[in-house]
């Protein structure tokens, strides 16, 4: 337990993580198109502003600004040679940030996904994949990152090839899950799938959960999933704050800070270990969510009526885990 | 003892059952079964156009409806879709050889200051799947670069994908000048990515909102449909 994310989980009961980064930047001028990465050497004080915004209104955990930070992604910018140093900048800007807390607060060295699709479907392979993760581990632990934060992933080869990055550079680590489709990943992985897999991993995760996918109502449908699996490795929720909509020229997400902090409470309550947010949870989500999970007392395990009727309703009728999901009668097969 | 152990020799089985067997080995995303079926159906007689719409469509759209209700996922999709292009490779000179009714083309991509690629590129296997041609523009796409590769490739579709609700509005920037030009008309246009919605794509003036890739295919051809019968109708 020398971690400095252990040490936390093992002092409380809960802990915040953060909100969205690309909504925020976005709010600070970042151009659509233009890689966030870049903005850690190019406009590092807006960075600080932005690890600033989730300290500051609670965050125990905070992740760096390096979510497309490997080389797949970035060759799209042609910044692909960059890949250590723009982690490396990402996580020292946050050490700043993180060691002037006042308080404990875990530097979490965020990395996403690939975004191809791994062989035999696609053409990344599995040590293709495992030598870009590790080129972007090692850039965010040398600049001081506490933990790997493995996010929105869809493809459990892709999950397990960032666990074996984390091994190689010798980084505990976090890793979540994108639940979008039907209640599963894109891939067709469902909660009580992830749990099982997080265990049977060479170096279990930390914590494992989901982050992103549709609304915060699904993703607490997930984390029900894990759950009921009965694997007792600290969760994470980080939800959407609610679902963008189209209004008179605009997008914005519909979550409240209000539905946030129920969210937030229906996370704890349901027993997650580390509640965020993830797509338009700004400073002020965080705040309500932090002053809820502060004042309002534990309650039962919510239900999953409970939940729909405090966040709004599921995206699909199953989410693959209740043998409730559509099937198709298969006339005989040559394999199986 | 007529189990499903025994063996299936494709060239045994009826044409019917043939077709029947055809369906379930892309559903299970056989390639070297479907290219035998196809080689089977081609020696004995089967017009290239019948063994494309009547095996590999016909079993494609069982795959994206299954795919569209949450039974298949993309892993399964795309050993699908692989399985059918191995049937196309075969079919491909055949068609252009006999004269055959092209499905329709497509130019894909992301739009100006979206990089997200990944619908998109679902997207583009599936519409090859189905017996599209698409022209893939890649990622960042500004309005001259979706009308120069439409005019240049004669497409039928203009597709634009968004993952970014600061991008999305970009959609409409595209339609607009479509408009302008008046060359909307000229092409149907669909548009996808995970923040859009139906109310979206009607606000900006799209044909289509479609909510995956195999939703993508069913708009494709019933779009494609439509203008067959509006040429047919002389309109």
């Amino acid at each position: 337990m020398s971690d400095a994310l252990s040490r936390l989980l093992a002092d409380r009961d809960w802990l915040l993580a953060d909100g969205a980064t690309g909504t925020n930047l976005f709010n600070m001028g970042l151009e659509s198109g233009e890689p966030p990465e870049l903005w850690n050497v190019d406009e590092p004080e807006k960075i600080r502003t932005l690890y600033r915004g989730a300290v500051e209104a609670g965050s125990d955990i905070f992740l760096t600004n390096s979510f497309g930070g490997n080389a797949s992604r970035l060759k799209l910018h042609n910044a692909q040679d960059r890949v250590r140093e723009l982690n490396r900048i990402a996580a020292e800007l946050g050490r700043e940030i993180a060691d002037k807390a006042g308080r404990p607060v875990v530097l979490a060295g965020s990395v996403g996904p690939t975004g191809e699709i791994m062989a035999p479907m696609g053409s990344l392979t599995h040590n293709a994949a495992v030598e870009m993760f590790h080129e972007q581990a090692e850039g965010l632990k040398e600049g001081g990152a506490d933990v790997l934060w493995i996010e929105t992933i869809s493809a459990p080869e892709e999950y397990k090839a960032a666990a074996e990055a984390a091994d190689l550079a010798g980084m505990p680590w976090c890793g979540t899950m994108s639940f979008d489709t039907a209640g599963r990943t894109m891939m067709g992985v469902t909660s009580a799938q992830m749990s099982a897999m997080v265990e049977k991993l060479k170096n279990p995760p930390v914590a494992y959960g989901a982050n992103c996918g549709v609304g915060a109502a699904d993703l607490l449908r997930t984390v029900t999933g894990f759950v009921a699996s009965g694997n007792e490795r600290p969760i994470i929720a980080k939800g959407n704050a609610g679902i963008p909509r189209f209004q008179d020229g605009h997008i914005h997400y519909d979550g409240t800070p209000d539905l946030m902090a129920d969210y937030a409470v229906l996370a704890r309550d349901l027993g997650v270990r580390i509640i965020g947010g993830c797509c338009g949870t700004m400073p002020d989500h965080l705040r309500a969510m932090r002053e809820a999970l502060e004042t309002r007392p534990r309650g039962e395990r919510p239900t999953l009526d409970e939940i729909a009727t405090k966040l709004g309703g599921f995206s699909s009728a199953s989410d693959g885990t209740d043998g409730e999901g559509p099937t198709r009668e298969r006339r005989g097969r040559r394999r199986g | 003892m007529a189990d499903n152990d025994d063996e299936i020799i494709l060239s045994e089985l009826s044409d019917d059952e043939l077709v029947q067997q055809m369906m379930d080995d892309l559903y299970d995303g056989l390639k070297e079964e479907i290219e035998e079926g196809v080689n089977i159906l081609l020696e004995r007689g089967w017009a290239p156009y019948d063994v494309l719409t009547k095996a590999l469509v016909a079993g494609m759209t069982i795959v994206g409806h299954d795919f569209r209700d949450g039974i298949l996922f993309v892993p399964e999709v795309l050993l699908a879709a692989n399985a059918m292009k191995g049937g196309m490779a075969i079919l491909k000179p055949l068609l252009a050889e006999t004269g055959a009714p092209r499905m329709g083309k497509m130019v894909i991509g992301t739009v100006k200051g979206d990089i997200h690629d990944i619908g998109k590129n679902l997207v583009s296997m599936m519409m090859e799947g189905a017996g599209f041609e698409v022209v893939d523009l890649g990622i960042n796409n500004a309005v001259e670069k979706y009308l120069e590769a439409a005019a240049r490739e004669e497409a039928d579709i203009i597709g634009m994908s968004a993952l970014l609700t600061t991008t999305m509005p970009y959609m409409k920037v595209v339609i607009d000048t479509m408009k302008e030009q008046g060359i909307r008309d000229d092409y149907i246009v669909l548009v996808g990515g995970a923040p859009l919605n139906e109310e979206f794509g009607r606000a900006i003036g799209a044909d289509a909102y479609c909510r995956d890739a195999a939703v993508t295919v069913e708009t494709a051809k019933d779009f494609i449909k439509r203008k067959h019968n509006q040429l047919a109708a002389g309109g």
